[in-house]
Formats: C-alpha cells, structure tokens, sequence
C-alpha cells in the first residue's frame, strides 16, 4: 500500500509498504477513505519528539471501512464493513486509566512502556504515527492501518455525515472540547484561547457551545484569526498588540476567567529577543519547550482561574511562571485527549448542528500529495488551516 | 539498605553525574563554538577588544572549551573531565583578573559582568567535579562487575492488576503460564503438586533447565518457590498478591533471587540482565498485566514480538511487516 512515511528532520516521503495484518487477536484493519495532517505531525517532522525512525508510518486522524477483524473482536462490538472513525490514543478498555476514562493514560497500550516510563515517569498510551516512545504503531496517512483494541475504540457512523464531518472525531475536535471543558465553564466566563489553528478554533466552538459569555482568539496569522472572526469569536494578533494589555482591556482589568493553550511546545514569541533565547536552548536540548504561549496564559489569566493545557509538550520548559501560578491561585489542567470519552457526546452535537467540523478545512489532497500538504500546512502558505488527505 | 538497594542508589548517583556531565559538555561546545567562530563579539562583551592579546587568547580558550566538550560528551569518566573544566576556569579567571587591573569605565563593567559568569559556571564545574568523583569512589561500577563475577542477584518488582487477587493467584499458580509473560522462561511443567520443571532460552544460557519446589504457599495471596538439586543457576522467587485500596484489583509484588555463578553460565546469565537486570523483570510484569487484562502480549509495527523482544530499542521502523518478516518472526 501507499503511506506517507517520517523520512528525517523535515522530511516526510509516500512510499510503497507492505499492506497491514492482523498481530493481536482483538485487531482490525481498516481502508482509510479520509486521514488528515495535524499540527501535532509537526512536532514529529521538526524533530521534537525523540524515537522517531526512518520508514515510520505517520498520522493519527483517520477514518474508514472495516475489511477484517480479529478473532477475539466480539460481533456486536465491530464487523467487516463497519464504517469507523478511529482515535488516536489505543487504548485496552480494562486497565485502572482506561476504567477511569483517562484512555490516553492506558497502562496496557504501549509496548515500549518502559521507554515511555523513563522519560515521563510513567509509561503513556500507544499512539498511532506517533513515534516509538508511543508505541511504534504505524499510522494512519496511509491506505490501510491496523487498529489495536478495535472493540474499543473505533466508533461507528451509521448515519450519513461525510467523511469530512466526523473524521475530527479521531483527535482535533474532542482534544479542543476537552480544552474547554477542563475549563469549567460557567456563563460568566471569558475564555481565552492561544492558536487559531484547527484545535483552537475546536476549543473556541467548544467553549461557545458549554456556555462561555466571551472567546477570544490570540494568534498571529491574519487569516487564522479571520476564521475565528467569521465563527463570532474576539481576536488579538500577538504581532501587533500586547496581548496582556488587550486582554485587560476586554475584560475590565480581570484578565480571562479560564485560558487555554492550543500552541504547545514550538511557540513563536512576539518579542524577538525571547524567541531566540528558547529557540537556541531548544536547539542545544537544554530545554525542549519553546513556552511562551503557556507562559503568557498563566500570566495573563485572573486569580482563581483555570488555565488548560491542550498544546503538546514533550520534556522539560524553563521559566515557568510558578510565582504567579502559585501566589494567583490558578488552576494548571492538561493532558493528552482521552478521545473515547467524547467521541458519541461529540458526534450527537455535530448531527445536531451545533458544532461545523468543516469550517477548518481548507486544502483536500490526494495522500500522494502528503509531502505538499506538510509543507504548505507547516509554512502556513495559502492560507493553509487543515489538510485533509484522501489515500 | 540491601545490598541491591546499595547498588541502585550508586546507579542513581552515576546516572545523576552523566546527566550534569553531558549538561556541562554542551555548554562548553556552545562556548567553544562561540569563542571560535565570533571571537571579536567574545571580546567585546567581554570588555577586552582594546587588547591584541586577547585576540589570540580567545580563540585558543576556544579551542580549549572545544575539548572540554569532547571529553565530557563521549567519555564516561565524567569526574577526570569535569576536573578539567575547574581547571580551565582557574585559568580564565586568571586572565580575568589581569584584564580587570588595566580596565577602567565601561570595558571594566563588562569584564565585571563576565568575571561574575564565569564565577558562576566554576561554582558549577566544581559542584559536578566533586560529586563525580564521590560517585565512583562510592563504586557503582565495581558492584555491576562484582555481579558479573557471580554470586547473589535480588530483584523485585511490583504491578497493580486490575483482576481480583484470587484470579491473579490463580493464574500464577498455573505455573505452565510463566513463560507467557516471562521473557526468559521456555517452558514450565508441573511434575507434582508442588513440584516442577523449568527451561530458560537460550540468551538465558544454553539450554538451562532446573527443577523447583513451592516451600511455601497461601491461596490467594502468596506463592514463594526454590530451585531444587543441582540448578545451574540456583534461584528462589516469591510472589504475594494483595488488595489493592480499589477493592477491585491486586498488587502483586515480586522477589526473585538468583545465585550467578561463575563461568560461561554466570556471564551469559549477566549478560542477558545487562545493566539494568531489574528491567527485565518490569517488562515481565508489565506483559502479566497485559495478559491478564487484555488477554495477550500487546504488538505494534515497531515491537511486533511480543515478549521475545526482550530489548524495546532498536526495534524495526513502524510500518506493517511484510509477509517474510512476519514469517521469519514466528519462527524465531
């Protein structure tokens, strides 16, 4: 089959592999009829997320058709034919975090635990593309994938959305809905979201539809923020103002109630001096975090609020802002999405009309084209919000 | 503290000092880079470009901090080459203070600002000097040698599994379904009903095979068992599974202890530990859980062997496996 595959730092290359089989009884194959790229895949192609290797297998948004399942996949969990979206984290269903719905967390998921252990303390689920310290699961920019713990986590569509519709549902809208909802909402709360790419544009929606009185959008790119303009949302170009005044100015000197940080580890900062610092120690490995997103959420934000963590980060940050964290009695929530738990909440919101996935979409390509999509998404040409890729 | 508890706090101490040994070598290539490739910025900040002397002492430090790097990056004798960089410190701070007595205005603060930096990272060499130099003295890596000479190994591991105690107990007492998750283990056969035979792998040594006893046993809560009779490598294990505080799963919590011996045996059986010998033990309960829970050994592209692939790195790259690998692997 034809999958788009991490070639090195900055390279990703469509080639020829073999076709997926079938190595756990619980299993299934899937024909992917839509995938997407993530700007989390950035990470990996920028060389951020150790344990990468040649000829890996990437991307973990993808959708399509069962065409065989294992032989431990009870009948009425999944079938051949089955049209699923599949998410992102693998997760076995009966472990202590998989009982607690903390599926990212799955303590049985990830072959290469004691890898995973050592750099985060305790080992995290398998990922799908998403390096050998998740698992070394080949992904899902592909024409097939095999998909572990099938009677788990795939969720089945059996109305007639498009692929375009629901394949959010594999990582970037639940991961943006559980932004906010880390956020408890209440009605009087401004909510300020760092990034206008596609999972903060999904944390706005979802802060607008659990009830927020104000979203604000921060970004640098005029059309990213245009697009959360045209959802109804506040925006703040970081390269023009400075956000911690504009935000005291939109909130009556409070600050946002609840913040959250959709930028994650590769942020760009507003003031050229302190870029430069994170972006040198970054590239010495002295840090692995360039933080200013979330260092200025956790400033910015009221006393008593909630900032919430969405970005992925990977190893170690300096200059944490821990006096204002501290002293300000703020709240720092995060995690990995632990996408089965909001998927059906998710899909019923999305056939009610409540919440557009497509509005993000910007490029459709065929996946031979992945190598482009990569490009023109991480250089942010043409306007590029959210490549969908079509195998 | 056991003696095993001994051996790992040294291990901890060690790993501690390659840490800020290498965190030290980076820096000293920054430097080095720095000094080499903009020598007259160096200077300038430094307060000194008024100097010719300078302008071929800075690129000699250069150099100097050039090999700092190369010492503290590649070698494991972090102590010898942080001592090295205390030494260069004297040095510059040598040269400094020279440089301070003929400075006067702005030059003179700068030479300040970078006398006071300097201060700094020689506080910091001294720091990781000494501590390397107390972690060998405490002879982490004598007591990984003195393992590979033979003699007592104790490892214990833990896990929680999510499965009541008498249904992990159970599992256990089944004694065929060790090798399942133990990587070393080939074959368990019961021979009575406290009685059994064991095979190891090959990496284990060639061939090993013993007979064991249970000595000791508590329905649902505890195994311990010893090999009996002439064993290569005589061995004892207990196992006791405890509530968890969840009311629904079971801490089972594991001592083995092997007796290496010396000889070809003794180092194979070093060997297949390595440096790490309580990994392997980790990774057996890690795969019990797994079985227990999930019913087999979890697979990916990247580690598709279950618990044959005894070593998670290198694995082969995350794509599927062709027809060939996947036959050449189940026959492996």
């Amino acid at each position: 089959m034809r999958a788009n595959t991490w070639a090195g730092r900055n390279k990703v290359k469509v080639r020829d592999v073999p076709d997926p089989k079938i190595l756990n009884k619980r299993d299934a194959i899937v024909r992917i009829t839509t995938t997407a790229i993530c700007g989390s895949d950035l990470h990996l192609i920028d060389g951020y997320v150790p344990t990468m290797q040649d000829g890996d297998v990437i991307g973990h948004e993808f959708m399509g058709e069962v065409i065989e399942v294992g032989s431990g996949v009870p009948a009425d969990k999944l079938r051949v034919g089955d049209r699923v979206v599949v998410p992102f984290p693998v997760a076995c269903g009966a472990c202590g975090a998989c009982a607690a719905e903390l599926y990212s967390c799955c303590e049985n998921s990830n072959p290469n635990a004691g890898i995973a252990e050592k750099m985060f303390g305790h080992p995290v689920a398998g990922i799908f593309g998403y390096s050998h310290l998740t698992g070394g699961f080949a992904g899902g920019q592909a024409q097939y994938a095999r998909v572990p713990f099938a009677d788990v986590g795939p969720l089945k569509i059996e109305s007639d959305l498009t692929d375009e519709q629901v394949l959010f549902l594999s990582d970037i809208l639940p991961t943006g809905y559980m932004g906010a909802e880390m956020c408890d909402i209440q009605s009087t709360d401004v909510v300020a979201v760092w990034g206008a790419g596609p999972v903060g544009q999904f944390a706005m929606d979802s802060a607008r539809v659990l009830g927020a009185a104000k979203v604000i959008a921060i970004d640098k790119e005029p059309y990213r923020l245009q697009m959360a303009e045209r959802a109804g949302y506040t925006t703040i170009n970081f390269e023009e103002v400075d956000v911690r005044s504009r935000l005291l100015d939109l909130t009556g000197g409070r600050g946002p109630d609840k913040c959250i940080d959709a930028v994650g580890q590769e942020a760009t900062h507003g003031s050229a001096h302190v870029h430069a610092y994170d972006r040198v120690k970054q590239a010495v490995r002295l840090e692995t975090e360039r933080p200013h997103a979330l260092r200025q959420a956790i400033l910015s934000c009221r006393s008593g609020g909630i900032v919430s963590v969405i970005g992925v980060y990977g190893g170690l940050l300096d200059k944490f802002p821990s006096g204002a964290w501290m002293n300000r009695a703020l709240t720092l929530r995060t995690g990995q999405c632990h996408v089965q738990r909001y998927m059906k909440p998710l899909l019923q919101r999305i056939e009610r009309g409540e919440i557009d996935p497509t509005r993000v979409i910007t490029h459709t390509l065929p996946l031979d084209e992945a190598e482009r999509g990569f490009d023109i998404f991480k250089n942010k040409q043409d306007h590029c919000e959210k490549v969908v890729l079509k195998p | 503290m056991t003696r095993l508890a001994v051996r790992e706090a040294a291990n901890a101490r060690q790993e501690e000092v390659q840490r800020r040994g290498r965190g030290l070598g980076w820096m000293s290539l920054g430097l080095g880079v720095a000094q080499l490739a903009a020598p007259d910025t160096v200077r300038r900040i430094s307060g000194v470009d008024d100097s010719p002397t300078s302008r071929a002492v800075v690129p000699l430090v250069g150099a100097r901090e050039l090999v700092h790097a190369a010492g503290l990056l590649t070698s494991r004798r972090k102590s010898a080459w942080a001592w090295t960089r205390v030494v260069g410190d004297a040095m510059d701070l040598t040269s400094l203070g020279m440089a301070l007595a003929h400075r006067g205005g702005r030059r003179r603060r700068r030479l300040l600002n970078v006398t006071g930096a300097v201060l700094g990272i020689t506080v910091l060499d001294l720091l990781t000097a000494v501590q390397a130099t107390r972690a060998k003295e405490m002879g982490s890596a004598q007591a990984v040698r003195g393992a590979r000479r033979g003699g007592p190994m104790e490892l214990t591991a833990t896990t929680t599994v999510r499965k009541p105690p008498s249904e992990v107990y159970a599992f256990w007492r089944d004694l065929g379904n060790l090798p399942t998750f133990m990587a070393h283990l080939q074959e368990v056969r019961a021979t009575g009903d406290r009685t059994s035979h064991w095979s190891a792998s090959a990496p284990f040594g060639k061939n090993v095979e013993w007979d064991a006893e249970i000595i000791d046993e508590a329905a649902g809560e505890k195994i311990a068992w010893r090999s009996t009779g002439n064993a290569d490598v005589p061995n004892a294990g207990t196992v006791r599974f405890v509530p968890a505080p969840d009311g629904v799963s079971t801490e089972v919590h594991v001592v083995l202890t092997y007796d290496i011996p010396g000889g070809a045996v003794g180092k194979a059986v070093a060997k297949y530990f390595g440096e790490e010998p309580h990994q392997q033990l980790d990774d057996d309960l890690r795969r019990l859980k797994q079985v227990l829970e999930t019913g087999e050994v979890v697979r990916s592209d990247g580690a598709p062997w279950g618990k044959r692939a005894r070593k998670e790195f290198p694995q082969r790259p995350a794509q599927p496996l062709s027809d060939s690998e996947l036959a050449k692997g189940a026959a492996a």
